[in-house]
């Protein structure tokens, strides 16, 4: 079923097909192992019939050795992976649930980002921890996090975010290439969504944001699921005559800080769409730098987020109601432009 | 508890291990005269002691083996062949230092010399070294890592999530305890339920050995079993050394949470005499030349720390490139 079978070689630009968000990890995890033989996946059961969420089929069998089983002990595995990694591998952790991140804490806070820094660049540690994340699952409070902001502030660390099935295989073989730690969020309710990949494109710059609408009114700034959200919302306000763009952050650290304030010179209106608090997030820090910069707001920017003082809970119309829905980032866009 | 295998070294080989603990020695007096006048700021964690374990264990890795230890380090560093005013300048923060001065004490860390990591968090080598390992083993590299971490450290996570990967995959990685019956400030057994933390071992179903960590020779000879075991495929060792730091935990502390005539009753057995007198009664070393070689030592050092005190500090500019391997588009 899925695109490794045909996987020989990474592709010299091939045209762009349909896959799913599954298929895209799973073909530039296939790739990426194809081409360096020091990629390698571990984690809690990735090699146990394609992994958790099904997303490392047929890696196991095609790379015997390389996709390696852990304990249950997000910690110390990860510094299996930096051990790895500083006598020349390239690992890939999968963490099964962000909400398991902070099990980590240790590795992805003093090690991980400290560690090449503390040696005075005697080492450099390219570890991508693909940390599978987010709400709608109904998975109640402990698996349910995107914490795609909860690491963004680390000097060292690079953390991004895919928001479709082209930008997931752009980004994770940028975040496997790349010679410092990444967190790689991939948001578990996107797996069977479908979109183009470009097989053997350029992958994805560091820090770069995509302009996946374009539109003069309103800036809707939005990560991982959050995102087709908010493409949902520009249809709805573009049926009113209201004109919105839309940014796929892609990053949270680096922030693309130059491509949203382009983005907000020309509309002076922006919504940031988080599927998170928005205390201590990305957009926060956005709407904070922006400001700093000097933006010249026609409205006060706004914030579709989390509620501030509310875990994601099981109960399912109650998950829903708590996340940013299509109907709330349209009425917020709405507000600022009829302001 | 399996028997260590009897190992003969040649008196040069013997030596050399005495010079390399009076070089610790001295090295740590003279980091503790630096601290004391401002030189090296913030912390030190200091060895006196525990040269035996450090020294012993060391010279049983072979090329291309590779260690990772603690914030109590300089042990492990020198024995590694730092050059102590690359070591110096690292305590004093210069860019002349190991990690170009923006490590300090706790980080005297040296790749080249398979000195792939010196950790301010307590059990964070024991993962890293046992990645190492597996890197090794994937590969099918007849390389072994080893691990030096502390008593306190067998409390933590890391150490039992890592002893547990390293048994289930059969890892070829040496776990070494140094064990000077602190933890910080409080006694072993205020922490843990065991006199012998080598049995630990026995919950992962892997040897775990008790060393005397006085005696230089016991020391190599327990490491190197574990070594070869760890090549030939046999998987991990946990070697308990026991040890004794002489000064506190850290800085200026007087540990005074130590007992009446504790420390006195430990330098009776201190790990630098003990080979000394071997090494006299061998016929290998005479008086004058022990006196010989810690003068020279002490003058080495000497000028090694002015030296290094010489090298300029770090820029901002060239920190700041110590922080990512790559640039972003």
């Amino acid at each position: 079923m899925s695109a490794l079978t045909e996987v020989a070689k990474p592709a010299a630009a091939a045209p762009p097909a349909e896959l799913t968000y599954r298929e895209a990890i799973n073909l530039a995890l296939a790739e990426e192992m194809a081409s360096d033989p020091s990629v390698v996946l571990l984690g809690e059961d990735v090699a146990s019939s394609g992994g958790v969420f099904k997303t490392n089929e047929g890696l196991a069998e095609r790379y015997p050795g390389r996709v390696i089983n852990t304990p249950i002990c997000e910690n110390a595995f990860t510094g299996v992976a930096l051990g790895m990694a500083l006598v020349g591998m390239r690992p890939v952790v999968e963490i099964m649930f962000s909400d398991f991140l902070p099990t980590a804490g240790d590795q992805i806070v003093n090690q991980l980002p400290k560690y090449r820094f503390m040696s005075g660049g005697q080492c450099s540690v390219p570890v991508t921890i693909r940390s599978i994340s987010g709400a709608t699952g109904r998975f109640g409070t402990q698996h349910s996090a995107t914490g795609e902001s909860w690491f963004m502030g680390l000097p060292g660390l690079r953390v991004c975010v895919a928001a479709s099935a082209g930008a997931a295989y752009d980004l994770l073989r940028t975040a496997i290439r790349t010679n410092d730690p990444v967190i790689f969020h991939e948001h578990r309710g996107l797996y069977a969504r479908k979109g183009l990949v470009r097989r053997g494109g350029e992958p994805a710059r560091i820090g770069r944001a995509a302009v996946v609408r374009e539109g003069d009114d309103v800036t809707i700034v939005a990560t991982l699921m959050m995102v087709e959200r908010a493409l949902g919302a520009a249809e709805i306000l573009a049926r009113e005559g209201i004109s919105a763009e839309v940014i796929d952050l892609r990053w949270v650290r680096p922030l693309d800080v130059r491509t949203v304030a382009a983005s907000v010179a020309r509309t002076g209106r922006l919504a940031v769409v988080e599927e998170q608090v928005h205390a201590g997030g990305w957009g926060a820090t956005l709407t904070s730098e922006l400001t700093m910069a000097g933006a010249r707001w026609r409205a006060a920017p706004r914030a579709v987020s989390l509620p501030a003082d509310v875990c994601i809970p099981y109960s399912p119309p109650l998950e829903d109601l708590v996340l940013p829905s299509v109907q709330r980032i349209a009425d917020a866009a709405r507000d600022m432009v009829t302001a | 508890m399996s028997a260590v295998t009897a190992r003969t070294v040649p008196t040069e080989e013997l030596l050399r291990w005495y010079r390399q603990m009076v070089l610790i020695r001295l090295f740590e007096e003279k980091a503790q005269e630096l601290f004391m006048t401002g030189k090296v700021q913030g912390t030190t964690h200091l060895c006196q002691g525990q040269e035996a374990v450090s020294v012993g264990s060391i010279a049983a890795m072979g090329p291309g083996d590779v260690q990772t230890n603690t914030y109590r380090g300089h042990g492990e560093a020198l024995a590694l062949g730092m050059d102590p005013a690359v070591a110096f300048a690292e305590l004093m923060g210069r860019v002349a230092g190991c990690s170009k001065g923006v490590g300090g004490s706790m980080h005297l860390i040296d790749f080249a010399k398979g000195n792939i990591g010196a950790n301010a968090i307590v059990g964070a080598g024991i993962p890293i070294a046992l990645g190492a390992a597996m890197a090794f083993k994937l590969r099918s590299e007849p390389r072994v890592a080893l691990t030096f971490f502390g008593d306190g450290a067998t409390s933590i996570g890391t150490f039992h999530e890592s002893l547990n990967m390293a048994a289930v995959w059969r890892a070829p990685l040496v776990l070494i305890i140094t064990n000077n019956l602190y933890g910080e400030y409080s006694p072993l057994r205020s922490t843990s339920p065991l006199d012998d933390l080598a049995d630990r071992a026995s919950a992962y179903d892997i040897p775990g050995v008790i060393i005397d960590g006085q005696d230089v020779s016991a020391v190599h000879a327990a490491t190197a079993d574990a070594v070869e075991r760890a090549r030939s495929g046999g998987g991990p060792t946990l070697l308990e050394m026991k040890t004794y730091r002489y000064r506190g935990h850290s800085r200026t502390d007087p540990a005074k949470y130590r007992p009446e005539g504790e420390l006195e009753r430990w330098k009776e057995r201190d790990p630098i005499a003990i080979l000394a007198a071997r090494l006299v009664e061998a016929g290998a070393l005479t008086a004058e030349e022990r006196e010989g070689i810690w003068d020279e030592t002490r003058a080495t050092l000497d000028a090694a720390a002015a030296r290094a005190e010489l090298a300029p500090y770090p820029t901002l500019e060239e920190a700041m490139t110590l922080v990512y391997a790559d640039r972003t588009a």
